[in-house]
């Protein structure tokens, strides 16, 4: 027996199907799609032994299945991005007529959700403090500027603790700077968009990178901006290069803006 | 692993001028806060709960698996983290050759300002205050003539002698 595994909502084109062939799925599976109310549900059979409650929570608790099970349904939203809904991860019904109610009592909001992500997709934009690049910036105006007459070479421990001291006073001053400057870039980067959001940063042990993030952006960008928008976070890196040294990943499917205009009594 | 490219089914590629190689697959950071907890909410025949408690301990839980792979990378941050190293003895030395110029530094500081025999300092003898908030010639208001010395005499020993195993 299988259950259904929903990965996107799309409406119903003219054509019968727009993706000729969809990636592997959660359970190496090929996924298909269910029509109803005009709209188009992207989804794949997965065996119940695997997808019912106890068996999805005891495989959430696995980062290896995990990631690799968020990585496939990346990979089948991806292939529908520019006119598909996302749906989040872990959405399961016991069969694709389930899936057809569902589409049917829900048809105008998810058209609605709909209207909002045509023809756009998602761009992520992260800027770190460039910590190597803004010491290196204020080193030697920092040396000049300390020192209220207290000959170092006497002491060189009361030497040390000011150095010590102007050190952290820098960087405090660079970090609040360079926070500033990510508020310019997200302000900046939301103007050009339809929609942004921010997510949290992220920890370092995630990253791999030491130095903090100070802005974790998403931006929901028509296709007609997209040059554009790729030009002017070319701009702001460039602009706030000493202070932040700014990401951008995309395309994404438009995950952080796929939100339905009502929860409901959606179950 | 294969990524498809992102468009497939909606037209060619677009160029993304200035932006270094868009489709490489995604990070696995990026791809958790967006793929686990966004897209539209329709509750399923199945529930999970993937938000609250599940989700921070898979989170952490991804994140230690993530070690090995930083370390392929050549990125050694945990190493230089003293809950995730068991002994960085270079690490040790810098950290012991800080404190005792800290201490020095405060030794200092109290002799030249208010306290001509010094030898006092701040009593703590373990240096943590510099990290904090030290202003050169303030940390000496408690005297403590007699048991100072006693009190950080034997720590300087015991750091001096770690140091010297370190070697």
């Amino acid at each position: 027996m299988t259950y259904t595994w929903l990965y996107a909502v799309a409406p119903a084109g003219p054509d019968a199907s727009p993706w000729q062939v969809l990636p592997e799925g959660v359970a190496d599976e090929h996924p298909g799609t269910v029509e109803a109310a005009d709209l188009l549900a992207v989804v794949g059979p997965v065996p119940d032994a695997d997808f019912d409650t106890d068996a999805l929570q005891r495989h959430l608790g696995d980062p290896q299945w995990l990631e690799r099970a968020v990585r496939a349904h990346h990979r089948v939203v991806s292939a529908t991005v520019g006119r598909a809904l996302p749906v989040r991860f872990g959405t399961v019904y016991r069969d694709e007529d389930r899936v057809r109610a569902l589409l049917t009592a829900h048809a105008d909001e998810i058209r609605t959700a709909l209207a909002g992500i045509a023809d756009r997709t998602e761009w992520g934009v992260k800027a770190y403090l460039d910590r190597a690049r803004s010491d290196g910036e204020t080193d030697g105006a920092g040396e000049a500027g300390d020192g209220p007459g207290r000959p170092s070479d006497d002491r060189p421990g009361t030497a040390y603790l000011l150095r010590r001291r102007t050190a952290r006073d820098r960087a405090e001053r660079a970090l609040a700077d360079a926070a500033g400057q990510a508020r310019q870039v997200h302000l900046a980067l939301s103007d050009l968009a339809d929609r942004s959001t921010e997510h949290p940063p992220q920890p370092a042990e995630a990253t791999g990178v030491r130095d903090p993030m100070l802005l974790n952006g998403a931006y929901l960008v028509h296709r007609a901006r997209e040059a554009e928008f790729a030009r002017a976070v070319a701009g702001l890196r460039e602009r706030h290069g000493p202070a932040l040294r700014v990401e951008l990943t995309g395309p994404w499917p438009p995950y952080s803006f796929a939100g339905l205009p009502t929860g409901g009594d959606a179950g | 692993m294969s990524t498809p490219t992102p468009w497939r089914g909606t037209g060619a590629a677009p160029a993304y001028p200035g932006t270094a190689a868009a489709p490489q697959p995604a990070n696995l950071a990026d791809l958790l806060e967006r793929v686990l907890d966004k897209g539209i909410v329709i509750a399923g025949d199945i529930r999970i709960n993937l938000l609250d408690i599940e989700l921070l301990t898979i989170r952490i839980r991804l994140l230690i698996a993530s070690v090995d792979r930083a370390r392929e990378m050549g990125i050694d941050w945990w190493e230089h983290d003293p809950t995730l190293s068991s002994g960085d003895h270079r690490r040790d030395l810098a950290a012991e050759n800080r404190r005792l110029r800290e201490r020095l530094g405060e030794l200092e500081a109290a002799r030249s300002k208010d306290n001509p025999d010094g030898g006092t300092g701040t009593g703590t003898g373990t240096g943590t205050g510099a990290e904090t908030e030290i202003e050169p010639g303030a940390g000496a208001e408690e005297p403590g003539p007699d048991d100072a010395p006693s009190r950080s005499r034997p720590a300087r020993k015991g750091t001096g002698a770690r140091r010297r195993e370190a070697r």
